[in-house]
């Protein structure tokens, strides 16, 4: 137990040594913060502010603890996209070919109606003729095209049945259904991304959550309502062309026409054809900016495809009205005075410019497939971020000089060796998140003031045992040796029950739980360490040294 | 000279007023029970939705004054109170807290603007020190996640005691964890502090720090079993538990030195937090002395722990490292 060769005490050093290394940036952090932009700048090939690279060597360790969003202050937004909102529309675009297919064998399955009512995710067809349902089937059976799944099974994308003798029913296959939520997913993950980058935030973290949330984590963002005003907005853009004017909300639209109100005009609908001339999947670029009357306005370009389509339609159609669709709004009706070739035109509305400058960004980064709505956000303001770092810190420090004086007070010479080690074990703690890139958070600093309390007890647990050992007046050697190997099994026992429960803590938390979970485990990891190896050796090396004859813990 | 907090060879019976101890902590359980299920918890907006706001003036504003103006917007139950330091003064700070909005998602996002529309005309100079918001979705969500950690650290831990010691000592160490989460939840009834995620990671490193100490005396227990064959139960335990003592005393006070900085100078957001702590080493000191002991010493335990090979699960002979 107390026998250190060479290499075992050179090893503990260096990892001592390199713990506390990977710890050392943190001392220094705005220094080394900026140091990172500026390296991270330069890679990006932009140029840093002048003289940020020297600010910290480029040789020496630089990971930092992240600083959680409550001790940064940030926004912290969980939403849920609406997946099954996808599969309405898939049904929609099914729907012209679905009638393709039943008007190539009309004769034996009669008129075909779609059912209008009913969920939107199931497309209804009434069939005239009721026997020519087996043939219906098949027709549209067609439409069923096999999935390639891992397993290999032979899913269909649609799964077709019938209600009653007369109601077709097309909808999409469980397989199918799991296929477009992912797809819905990826999609709508990467619009957010780029929705929070094109704001311009630093450091945005973009993450999905189980099946069908996003988690949105911003640092310094004033607050999560800008972000939810930046995420809430599904952002569909399309130009229709308009084929009537009603005041009715409840009036039939003709069929392949769709109604929709208008937001300048209260109680006007406009109807217009279902599918768009353009959408805003075809624009190049949107920016913020001023129309002939000084009225803010989005001034858009279309991509050279979408700038073909509108060229054609607006030539052929002089002297007629489209509407510019938004998320089901028209936002207004323009009527085209000459052929606008050019791909490029504006969007005035009753906007702001405030609001100006969010669309613009919304449909640069392109719309949402799916609505999202918020489930959870959490806004910290930086001035209580700064604070709660503060008080922190104060509260650590004091604490942890505390106990030093404590231990020392309480176990002597052994109750310094312990200290030593705790000075060495709260740098490793940190050294370890650094360099796992962990975020720090205020219960992970509560983690870290309890580690200190409860570091100690794996040497607290030794010195007892050493002196009870004393007292059955053994030789000081000897009774050191036993006291370390007499307390291993408690030390274990005692930690392996903790680190349980921060394993569970962490499986189970979120956010700033799961940060406190990180910093108790790795505590509990560090303490032990420092005790059994780092403790023990200065007391062996203290031991060799000195050979006393009479030893008082 | 050392400082010493517990004399050097302790005799204390401790099983002496066993009755007593065992009684009052079954009276303190059941009171908890009956003061969460009377009073109840003060469930923060994690577990019951809706959104709290904390917001700051330049100067002093009376808390009627804030409900004053939040009373009339319609939006429910809307609760402020008053943020004071550790001394108890008064800040500038106040917590508002607004019920869960009835229907659509956006609503609570309009109610939050509402509300900060209203406190900024109000008064020019408040700022919003933070915003949360949770929806019925996921706090219902968080309820269940944190009862199942609670329950699933609870379950684990029976599991590696009964593995490391006997199912008695399993048993024991479990009862005093449940005591000590049954008290916290009671201690939080009574006083009405806000019961939130952050409380039940509290409970779940109580958990943690009680079995550390329960788990300590056991040891001990494990040791002199297999050194004493002949010393009754309770005269074993009373020696286990004399001579921890001064391990389990040193320990206590440490942790509770720390978390006293903590508590006094870590500031407002982990306040509740730091005292669900405090509580948890004080009840979880005593409890592996007078609950998972006492019902140790209830059960009785195998007193033949000598075999080499012989008898008990693989793993106890683990820990017989000076064999």
């Amino acid at each position: 137990m107390l026998d250190f060769p060479v290499w075992k005490t050179t090893l503990i050093v260096l990892a001592c040594t390199l713990g506390l290394l990977m710890a050392l940036p943190n001392l220094f952090y705005d220094r080394v913060e900026r140091a990172n932009d500026a390296e991270a700048a330069v890679e990006a090939g932009l140029t840093p502010p002048a003289g940020d690279l020297d600010l910290w060597p480029s040789w020496a360790p630089s990971n930092l603890v992240n600083l959680g969003l409550d001790l940064r202050g940030g926004a912290h937004v969980l939403v849920e996209v609406q997946v099954q909102d996808v599969y309405a529309e898939q049904m929609e675009s099914l729907w012209p070919e679905v009638l393709r297919a039943l008007r190539d064998v009309r004769d034996s399955v009669g008129t075909v109606r779609r059912q209008e009512d009913g969920p939107a995710d199931v497309l209804r067809v009434r069939i005239g003729n009721q026997g020519g349902m087996a043939a219906a089937r098949q027709a549209v059976q067609v439409l069923s095209q096999p999935i390639l799944t891992i397993t290999g099974a032979g899913a269909n994308t649609l799964d077709i049945g019938q209600e009653g003798d007369d109601i077709l029913t097309v909808t999409l296959s469980s397989a199918e259904r799991a296929a477009v939520d992912e797809r819905t997913m990826a999609q709508s993950l990467e619009i957010v991304r780029r929705r929070v980058d094109e704001a311009g935030t630093r450091e945005p973290t973009v993450q999905r959550q189980g099946a069908d949330r996003i988690l949105i984590q911003v640092p310094g963002l004033g607050s999560a309502e800008e972000l939810l005003a930046l995420l809430g907005q599904t952002a569909k853009l399309t130009f229709n062309h308009v084929n009537g004017i009603v005041e009715d909300a409840n009036a039939r639209p003709s069929p392949g026409n769709l109604l929709y109100p208008s937001v300048e005009e209260p109680g006007i609908f406009y109807e217009v054809e279902r599918r768009p001339v353009v959408s805003g999947e075809q624009l190049d670029d949107a920016q913020p900016g001023f129309d002939q009357a000084n009225r803010p306005a989005v001034i858009f370009r279309f991509n050279p495809q979408g700038g073909r389509l509108f060229g054609e339609h607006t030539a052929r159609n002089i002297g007629r009205q489209f509407a510019i669709v938004l998320d089901d709004q028209v936002i207004s009706a323009p009527v085209i005075q000459d052929h606008i070739p050019g791909g490029s035109g504006q969007i005035t509305g009753n906007f702001s410019v405030e609001e100006t400058n969010r669309l613009s960004i919304l449909l640069r980064a392109g719309a949402l497939p799916a609505e999202i709505i918020p489930l959870e956000q959490r806004t910290i303001g930086p001035e209580l971020g700064q604070d709660s770092v503060e008080a922190g810190r104060l509260a650590a420090i004091v604490g942890f000089v505390a106990v030093l004086v404590f231990m020392a007070l309480g176990y002597g010479l052994f109750g310094i060796f312990a200290n030593i080690a705790l000075l060495i074990n709260v740098g490793l703690i940190l050294g370890l998140l650094s360099l796992i890139g962990a975020t720090l958070t205020l219960p992970g600093i509560a983690g870290i003031v309890l580690t200190i309390g409860m570091a100690v007890d794996a040497n607290v647990l030794v010195f007892e045992r050493i002196r009870e050992e004393l007292g059955r007046a053994r030789g000081p050697a000897r009774a050191i040796e036993q006291g370390y190997q007499r307390a291993l099994s408690a030390i274990i026992d005692a930690n392996l029950t903790t680190f349980i429960a921060a394993l569970i803590l962490y499986a189970m938390g979120s956010g700033p739980v799961r940060g406190f979970a990180v910093t108790l485990g790795l505590g509990i990891f560090t303490s032990v360490f420092t005790a059994f190896f780092v403790t023990r050796m200065m007391v062996a090396l203290w031991l060799r040294a000195r050979a006393p004859k009479t030893v008082t813990v | 000279m050392r400082l010493r907090l517990v004399a050097r060879d302790t005799k204390i019976d401790f099983f002496r007023l066993e009755r007593l101890t065992f009684g009052l902590s079954a009276l303190a359980m059941a009171a908890s029970v009956v003061l969460f299920l009377v009073v109840g918890l003060n469930y923060g907006i994690d577990f019951r939705g809706g959104t709290s706001i904390m917001a700051e003036t330049e100067s002093q504003v009376p808390v009627g004054e804030y409900r004053a103006v939040l009373g009339d917007l319609g939006l429910g139950d809307v609760s402020v109170t008053e943020i004071s330091d550790a001394t108890g003064a008064a800040t500038n700070a106040v917590f508002v807290r607004i019920e869960q909005q009835e229907g659509d998602p956006s609503i609570q996002q309009e109610a939050i603007v509402t509300v900060k529309d209203a406190l900024t005309d109000a008064f020019p100079s408040v700022t919003f020190l933070a915003t949360e918001s949770v929806g019925a979705k996921v706090s219902g969500e968080l309820v269940v996640a944190g009862i199942t950690a609670v329950l699933l650290a609870v379950g684990a831990v029976l599991f590696y005691i009964w593995l490391r010691f006997e199912w008695q000592f399993s048993l024991g160490a479990v009862a005093a964890l449940v005591h000590d989460v049954v008290l916290t939840i009671g201690v939080f009834s009574l006083v009405g502090l806000e019961f939130s995620l952050a409380i039940i990671a509290a409970i779940l490193t109580i958990v943690g720090y009680s079995l550390n100490d329960t788990v300590v005396v056991f040891d001990r227990v494990r040791e002199n079993l297999r050194k004493y064959k002949k010393m009754e139960l309770l005269d074993l335990l009373n020696l286990s538990i004399n001579e921890t003592l001064s391990r389990t005393v040193m320990t206590s006070v440490t942790t509770l030195i720390a978390l006293t900085s903590l508590y006094i100078l870590g500031g407002e957001v982990i306040r509740g937090f730091t005292f669900a702590m405090i509580w948890g080493v004080l009840v979880g000191t005593y409890s592996s002395i007078f609950v998972a002991s006492a019902v140790l010493l209830r059960l009785g335990v195998k007193r033949d722990w000598s075999g080499e090979g012989k008898g008990g699960p693989a793993g106890t002979q683990y820990a017989n490292v000076d064999a």
